[in-house]
């Protein structure tokens, strides 16, 4: 077999409809057959796309074996959200990469297996829990600050040692962009919820509603009984375009549009955040972000969806198959255009874009897009949505004096350790790279998790 | 450190999430749709300054809105909000009891009011916006400034904290629409009366929209520095959604981060008017199943 088992999904036209997963999962039996295509190398690839090293062919040849609940033991070594990472990886450019099938054919679809596991695992209730090693770690309190995936890696990776973790979220859910920036229809609130729990189960204390840097500040924590730090805040300031017309009513940033429907869940009747009933909505970006975007719209009634982009379709940095996705349910694209003002009275009527042209490669390696001198076109709307990207949170910059701080506002760390230039305070995920992936963010955190543990090893040296 | 309700403290490294909740410790009536409520909130009582808010959600389902802390308490680990019931969340905060736990309150979001002592300062809260004002008049009295109050409202019975402004303000106005209590007219009246005789260092105005806007019109002949403090549309109250921008000299701001106050006189006050009215269909539909139940 060349090619990957498929995934069932939702059909377009029903899934426009609602917010429930499109992809459904493998069944046992199409889990078996696709784990049968592994070779399991010896000297696996695979591993080394991974950003968290999970051993791939040996939960793979668990699952050839039918022992569900070792698979899942396997891949919670070193990944405590499989859940999540088999659903919103984009394995195609890291583990699924480097798989040798991939030379001749498909690689083995890593992602959907791993997300097997994680599935059967809680259908199951069987619940898989690295309990703590060593509990005369106890007396080591480690402060995380934001429940994304960096932080609750870093939770997970610490915890099943023996330290004492205490998880800081700023708003009233956990999961911080697991939360409020990907829709339910690619990760559904429960698995969220049950990912969560676990890290809970390993005796992780979450604390809601703390704004650190606000609630407390970031060195307070040390007083506070907080032997180490870290900072994963992510990047939660949405990039705006700062044209004309850009604060009309109707002009929402993407995290905002995102917001009002992940954490506030404003599609659903019974929730009160308001949401409103656009007929005609154009999301600017072409990212992920603008693809959920864009989805969202569809799901909430909108009549007609528009991504305008500026480059063309082949530079969309969003994965294909969210591009994929999102043309199937309907979505329009429109390339070569680029905002350059918001037109509206009392609120949003239409957005004027410049028509552009491919010119000469960027440093990003693609052509730059140059404005067709004169050429302006309007596409009418009631609602735009800015999915232009996100800088790093500004909270625990403003507020944490002598923390040493890149030009675009990121937190500069040691690469293999993830400390800042501050003793005992790490930081890792979006807010040091600018925006990345879920994964990279989990990775950062078992990075970073391995500094905090070398840092408290060597700070309290008696005491080993 | 946290403070429990009962005086005791504990490390946050020891804190019990469980133990952090916000329960409504006490609550006071204070007109028929002004509600004044004592909140444990142990993170925001330890840190909070005059000006600064708190975004509140009642329950699961509910929104989360910003509402400014009237007093703060850290002795006891608790924040005072004074709010009135105008939409569907604040009618139904208000119908919460001592006792009861709010989901979630988080803060202090925003930054503090800048107290310095400026010399002669006018307050000037309307409504509800009182509860704002008090504490920052509070404390400008404090660092030494001469504080003047004026309040406005529509009628006397929705009047708030006047015997706890009289008893620091070295001048307590009170205006009413229909002159049912002080004088009669807008607290613009007022102050215009104010600075027809003496010289104002600064203003500081927290109220409706319009109001504000007015204050604003009117200072700005005189040249007197003024503060605002808005209460656009907000979600998150931590910068991340951008939803509460309001353009501040030519500039977009992030009212829950970069205020809730700036200069008023470069507040662009059309546009937060029409942001501000965006929802307005679905609030009023939303009131109306708060207040008949359908």
């Amino acid at each position: 077999m060349t090619q990957q088992t498929p995934m069932p999904r939702q059909a377009p036209e029903k899934r426009i409809h609602n917010f429930k997963e499109v992809a459904l999962g493998y069944t046992e039996e199409m889990a078996e057959q696709e784990a049968g295509r592994c070779l399991g190398c010896k000297n696996p690839s695979c591993v080394k796309g991974c950003p968290v090293g999970v051993d791939i062919p040996g939960f793979i040849r668990k699952i050839k074996e039918k022992s569900y609940v070792e698979a899942s033991f396997i891949i919670k070594k070193t990944n405590s959200l499989p859940a999540v990472c088999g659903r919103v990886c984009p394995q195609e450019n890291q583990c699924q990469k480097h798989c040798v099938l991939g030379a001749k054919g498909a690689a083995v679809a890593i992602g959907r297996l791993e997300r097997f596991v994680a599935d059967w695992e809680s259908e199951n209730a069987c619940a898989v829990l690295h309990k703590p090693k060593h509990h005369s770690l106890g007396k080591y309190h480690v402060a995380v600050v934001g429940s994304g995936p960096s932080g609750l890696t870093v939770a997970g990776t610490l915890a099943p040692l023996g330290y004492k973790v205490t998880v800081f979220e700023a708003l009233h859910k956990t999961g911080g962009v697991l939360r409020y920036g990907i829709p339910e229809f690619r990760l559904p609130r429960d698995v969220m919820d049950r990912e969560i729990d676990y890290i809970k189960a390993l005796g992780v204390k979450i604390i809601k509603d703390a704004v650190i840097g606000k609630s407390a500040g970031v060195m307070s924590l040390f007083d506070e009984g907080f032997d180490a730090v870290y900072l994963g805040t992510g990047s939660g300031t949405p990039k705006l375009l700062g044209i004309k017309g850009e604060n009309l009513s109707g002009v929402f940033s993407g995290n905002e549009w995102l917001t009002r429907i992940n954490l506030m869940r404003a599609f659903r009747d019974d929730y009160l955040t308001p949401f409103p009933s656009a007929r005609r909505v154009v999301i600017i970006g072409a990212g992920n972000t603008a693809m959920d975007c864009a989805r969202c719209a569809l799901r909430t009634g909108a009549e007609k969806v528009t991504v305008v982009y500026r480059r063309s379709r082949e530079d969309m940095p969003a994965r294909k198959e969210e591009i994929e996705n999102a043309e199937e349910e309907g979505v329009k694209f429109v390339f070569l255009r680029n905002p350059a003002e918001f037109l509206g009275e009392d609120a949003l009527e239409g957005v004027r874009c410049a028509v552009m042209e491919p010119g000469e490669p960027d440093s990003s390696g693609r052509p730059r897009p140059v404005p067709v001198e004169g050429a302006f076109e309007t596409i009418e709307a009631d609602c735009a949505v800015v999915a232009l990207g996100q800088n790093p949170n500004p909270l625990i910059r403003t507020t944490t004096r002598g923390l040493k701080m890149t030009r675009w506002g990121g937190i500069v760390t040691d690469p293999e350790t993830c400390m800042t230039n501050i003793p005992g305070i790490f930081a890792g995920g979006d807010v040091v790279t600018g925006e990345a992936t879920v994964i990279s963010a989990m990775g950062a955190g078992r990075r970073a998790a391995k500094g905090i543990e070398n840092y408290i090893r060597e700070t309290y040296k008696q005491d080993f | 450190m946290i403070v429990h309700p009962d005086g005791s403290r504990c490390r946050l490294a020891d804190a019990t999430p469980k133990k952090l909740h916000s329960v409504i410790l006490a609550k006071k009536q204070i007109s028929d749709t002004i509600t004044e409520m004592e909140v444990y909130a142990p993170l925001v009582a330890a840190s909070a300054l005059p000006g600064q808010f708190v975004v509140v959600c009642q329950n699961e389902k509910a929104e989360r809105i910003p509402l400014t802390i009237s007093d703060i308490f850290p002795q006891r680990g608790s924040v005072s909000i004074i709010f009135q019931a105008v939409g569907r969340s604040t009618i139904e905060l208000s119908r919460m009891n001592a006792g009861e736990e709010i989901m979630s309150v988080a803060g202090p979001m925003g930054q503090p009011s800048v107290i310095e002592r400026f010399g002669r300062v006018a307050v000037i809260g309307g409504g509800v916006g009182t509860a704002i004002a008090y504490p920052v008049a509070r404390a400008l009295k404090a660092s030494g400034n001469h504080v003047t109050v004026i309040v406005g409202a529509r009628n006397k019975d929705l009047f708030i904290l006047t015997d706890e402004l009289r008893g620091f303000a070295d001048e307590l106005v009170l205006i009413t629409d229909d002159g049912s209590s002080g004088k009669k007219g807008f607290v613009t009246d007022a102050l215009r009366e104010l600075l027809e005789k003496t010289a104002f260092q600064r203003v500081l105005c927290i109220g409706p929209l319009p109001m504000m806007k007015a204050v604003s019109d009117l200072t700005k002949q005189y040249s007197i520095p003024t503060v605002a403090s808005l209460d656009p549309i907000m979600i998150d109250g931590t910068g991340m959604c951008g939803g509460c921008r309001v353009t501040v000299g030519g500039e977009a701001r992030y009212t829950c981060v970069d205020g809730p106050e700036f200069d008023a006189h470069l507040v662009d006050w059309d546009e937060l008017k029409k942001r501000k009215a965006f929802y307005f269909e679905e609030e009023k539909r939303q009131r109306d199943i708060a207040l008949t139940g359908q």
